[in-house]
């Protein structure tokens, strides 16, 4: 089972925001156990998903070095809880902080251009101490970002278009 | 400059939004782990908060130093207790700390135990007019 919350990132500005969005549907197995005939999107997997866009913010804004984990949700709110297969959720992240040791995102889910949740997530680095712990592999994030097309979209810290740090930069015209 | 007043408030505030705490529950006296119910992660959220709120920068290991307490070399810390090395390095590295009562026993774990919001007060102080 692949753990992607998110099915593409639409906006990516690096050490600033990103935005993406997740569609749901009934081929989620999980959505048959979360309620059988009933199905409803877990908060919990919400916040996941929102968690995996700020993460991927993170790591990108700490140079593709440091692997991320989401350590904290100091503040979550749900106003509606009522998600369903079918409907479309946008995520909106916004970096409040990003230190050596990790970092702070601001969080909102909408629906139809309704607030559907917020709240505000912290992130730690996992750093040299735990570098031969493999909770995932080193390229992982990496493998994430091509995955959600961030670097279709992703602009640089200095307006110019985010790079794939895995791909050699174009060669420019003589 | 804010005052030790505003200081303490500021400290207050980002303890009551890290830890969900009430208000009359921080007090200069109390501990982050023991009084407060903060576990190691809430450290970093703290000093997050406190960087936000005061506009400071608090560097990693300045609240407790990982380097000493994640030594494998047995040169400061050896059966999981602070060597007479260590101590000395603790107390230079944290002169904020009231190490009375861990020095009986000074078990590697429970170093963060010792931090009070006196403590974080003075590490915003020192950062906001470091004195030598």
């Amino acid at each position: 089972m692949h753990w992607y919350w998110i099915d593409r990132i639409t906006v990516f500005e690096s050490q600033k925001r990103a935005e993406a969005v997740k569609a749901v549907t009934l081929a989620e197995d999980h959505l048959h156990d979360h309620f059988k005939f009933a199905p409803l999107m877990p908060g919990s997997l919400i916040i996941e998903g929102i968690a995996q866009t700020a993460g991927l913010l993170l790591y990108e804004a700490k140079g593709y070095k440091e692997k991320v984990v989401l350590a904290k949700i100091p503040r979550f709110t749900f106003y509606e809880v009522d998600v369903v297969p079918g409907e479309v959720l946008t995520y909106k992240v916004q970096l409040e902080t990003f230190r050596e040791a990790g970092g702070v995102a601001s969080v909102r889910a909408y629906r139809n251009n309704k607030l559907l949740a917020e709240g505000e997530l912290m992130f730690a680095h996992l750093g040299q101490a735990f570098s031969d712990q493999s909770l995932f592999a080193d390229g992982d994030m990496l493998d994430m970002m091509r995955l959600f097309r961030v670097f279709e979209v992703g602009v640089a810290t200095d307006g110019t278009k985010l790079l794939d740090p895995g791909c050699s930069k174009p060669k420019e015209e003589p | 400059m804010p005052s030790k007043e505003e200081i303490f408030e500021g400290v207050k505030n980002a303890l009551v939004e890290a830890l969900a705490v009430d208000d009359d529950e921080v007090t200069p006296k109390s501990t982050l782990v023991g009084d407060l119910g903060a576990e190691s992660i809430d450290l970093l959220d703290i000093v997050f908060r406190l960087e936000k709120a005061f506009e400071i920068k608090i560097e990693r290991g300045e609240l407790v130093p990982d380097d000493i307490v994640n030594d494998t070399e047995e040169k400061y810390v050896k059966d999981n207790k602070l060597t007479a090395l260590g101590l000395a390095e603790i107390k230079k590295r944290m002169p904020f700390a009231d190490l009375s009562s861990f020095e009986a026993n000074p078990m590697v774990q429970n170093l963060s135990t010792i931090l009070t919001v006196r403590d974080m007060c003075y590490i915003v102080e020192q950062k906001l007019n470091p004195q030598p």
